[in-house]
């Protein structure tokens, strides 16, 4: 186990980097809690996988340093780190057993006999693998075999911490769900340092404690599930995190409101305050279909709208209404009605956000 | 759905069958033909049984000739696919100049026509103008291979090597290429050593290219004929006359044909008996256990 540090470490696969596009990874200082399950979100290419290598030790970063409860690794390899790691696709020893396979990271090191038929028959035990211990890796599904990458995982009781690099990509979405679910519970049980990259804010909101935003190489936000959903420090994890996205409209400033087209939208104060000293840049505002309210026009604070399309997802509904020319998404209940001819919105000032040049000051 | 009935569809294998029966099967069967007769010439044969095969079987020089080829192609297989392995281990990967180069200089070897191959050891072995052969007599030993059956064999070999060494290299390689790079990592994490990435993961991915090379190299290495008639004739004596040399002495030295038809029988039988022993040999330790 240990304390992951990142201190001003940076990638780029540019030799001579000068602009800032032209880092795989931007500059990054963050101290990652031991014994947490950490998830790594973002869209291909935005350098998650990068980071997770760096972590790793199979890439050496361009910039910065990486330390493991305060000792320099930069340059360290996987094997001095003591880290394990499981990849997308399964990487299982053909001509071994499940059993072997299993063993071979515990017997590489010279780990006692009795303590690897243990540790394996535990993992086994762990990922219902146990039928299967005495068979060739090579003859099972892709399932079981990257139950047995994973194995190999979680088989070392002395980690510093664990890798996952979007490891159920070739599993059934059923057996996914019991993976995770698996995962989650052997980390509760046995606190090891989880790092999950992924590109599904399911599996990375559902499998963590704290959830890392990627976008274009930089870590846009760090947080717990919650923390990304509720105040979304970034437009893009609003948009990446909730289904559908935040809502964003562009807007200019007024004395103690946002003005959309004209229309006044009162702000948070702390808004006003982080917004008052700044001019320039590009200012928008953002709310979660969650926290806009479908109301009649007439109420307090009622914006007139144009409801456009009702979705029913079985559990909730999801109505598009229209204001001037910003076409915005409303989560409501399934007993709500929706008026049809009066209908309007309201901001709640708590879950209002303004997004300047992107990044969110209130 | 119904079934199309067209017996139309019989014309277009006709070409397939006729080129077939030209090329493989009439030939076979004229020399299964010869192989129980007696021939004096054309019209006068007469026909003999089992009588060729006897003769071939209790064959002396035969004997000698097979012992010589079994030990022959033993000794390609044993030289030239752990080489072949070596080589492509070191070789460089991913697409460089490096890469390229290497390719092109193991691939000239097996360009190299046979006879061509032949001349050029010849020549190269020999002590008054060859490269290798002067510089042995440069330095003291005593290498003729024109009359010390040891050297002959030897220079057969080294020549068998030099020839095709190339060609299991470069399906190892491409074996080896195949190789996600995922497996190289995790077994850095794994914390295997050098052997055991060897041993378990890159001998079993080069298994399927593998049966190829030594069913190729057998096969050709059983069969050779051309290098070492060129090299040495099958000389001195009969130390380097092979199989397929004491086959053709046989039919078209003594025209002998009926005994060399029941020969190239016995012959091809042989060849196909060590394919299926090597080819079985290999796919079952691969599979391991048995179900």
């Amino acid at each position: 186990m240990a304390t992951i540090q990142f201190d001003n470490l940076g990638h780029s696969y540019h030799p001579h980097p000068s602009k800032p596009e032209d880092y795989a990874l931007r500059r990054l200082s963050q101290e990652w809690e031991d014994g947490k399950a950490y998830a790594l979100l973002g869209p291909s290419g935005c350098g998650k996988s990068t980071l997770l290598n760096i972590i790793s030790g199979l890439l050496v970063p361009s910039e910065g340093r990486v330390l493991f409860d305060g000792l320099d690794v930069t340059r360290c390899t996987p094997e001095e780190r003591n880290i394990a790691q499981v990849f997308q696709f399964p990487v299982i020893y053909d001509t071994m057993t499940v059993y072997e396979n299993l063993a071979f990271p515990l017997r590489n090191r010279k780990v006692p006999a009795a303590d690897v038929d243990r540790r394996v028959r535990q993992v086994a035990e762990a990922l219902d693998l146990t039928a299967d211990l005495k068979k060739r890796a090579q003859r099972l599904t892709p399932d079981a075999k990257q139950k047995i990458s994973m194995g190999r995982g979680l088989v070392r009781s002395d980690v510093a911490a664990i890798l996952f690099d979007e490891p159920l990509t070739v599993i059934d979405p059923h057996t996914k769900w019991i993976l995770r679910r698996k995962l989650r519970q052997i980390h509760e049980e046995y606190r090891l340092t989880m790092i999950y990259v992924t590109h599904d804010q399911v599996e990375a909101l559902t499998f963590a404690d704290k959830v890392a935003v990627m976008y274009e190489g930089a870590m846009v936000q760090l947080g717990t599930p919650q923390e990304l959903f509720e105040n979304p420090e970034h437009t893009f994890v609003g948009y990446f995190i909730g289904s559908p996205g935040i809502n964003l409209m562009p807007c200019t400033l007024g004395s103690d409101h946002a003005l959309v087209d004209g229309i006044a939208i009162p702000l948070p104060d702390r808004a006003m305050s982080s917004a008052g000293g700044r001019v320039g840049g590009k200012f928008e505002l953002g709310i979660r279909p969650e926290f806009l309210e479908l109301t009649r026009s007439g109420n307090a604070g009622a914006i007139p709208v144009q409801v456009t399309g009702v979705d029913d997802l079985g559990t909730s509904k999801l109505a598009t209404v229209r204001l001037n020319n910003h076409t915005l998404k409303v989560r409501l209940s399934e007993e709500q009605e929706i008026p049809a001819l009066d209908a309007a919105i309201r901001f709640p000032t708590r879950w209002t956000k303004l997004y300047r040049d992107s990044h969110l000051i209130g | 759905m119904d079934k199309v009935q067209d017996n139309r569809a019989w014309f277009l294998i006709i070409p397939v069958f006729l080129i077939v029966a030209f090329s493989a099967v009439i030939p076979l069967m004229t020399v299964v033909n010869y192989s129980v007769q007696e021939i004096f010439g054309p019209g006068q044969t007469f026909f003999v049984g089992t009588e060729w095969f006897e003769a071939v079987l209790k064959d002396e020089r035969l004997h000698d000739a097979l012992v010589r080829q079994i030990i022959y192609s033993l000794a390609v297989l044993a030289i030239e696919i752990p080489l072949g392995i070596l080589i492509a281990l070191g070789m460089p990967g991913g697409r460089s100049a490096k890469t390229s180069l290497t390719l092109v200089l193991l691939a000239l070897p097996l360009l190299i026509p046979f006879n061509v191959v032949g001349t050029i050891w010849q020549i190269f072995g020999r002590g008054d103008i060859g490269l290798l052969g002067a510089t042995f007599r440069a330095i003291g030993i005593d290498y003729n291979y024109t009359n010390n059956s040891a050297h002959a064999w030897v220079t057969v070999l080294v020549m068998d090597v030099w020839h095709w060494t190339s060609l299991v290299a470069l399906l190892c390689y491409a074996g080896l290429q195949s190789i996600p790079p995922a497996f190289y990592q995790a077994a850095k994490i794994d914390g295997a050593s050098k052997w055991a990435v060897f041993r378990y993961i890159q001998l079993p991915k080069m298994r399927g290219v593998l049966i190829i090379a030594v069913l190729l190299r057998f096969m050709d290495s059983f069969m050779i004929y051309t290098e070492p008639f060129v090299l040495t004739g099958g000389g001195p004596g009969n130390s380097t006359t092979f199989l397929s040399q004491y086959l053709t002495q046989m039919a078209v030295g003594q025209f002998d044909i009926g005994k060399a038809a029941a020969f190239s029988i016995v012959y091809f039988l042989i060849v196909l008996l060590f394919s299926f022993i090597f080819y079985t040999i290999i796919t079952r330790t691969g599979e391991g256990e048995k179900k």
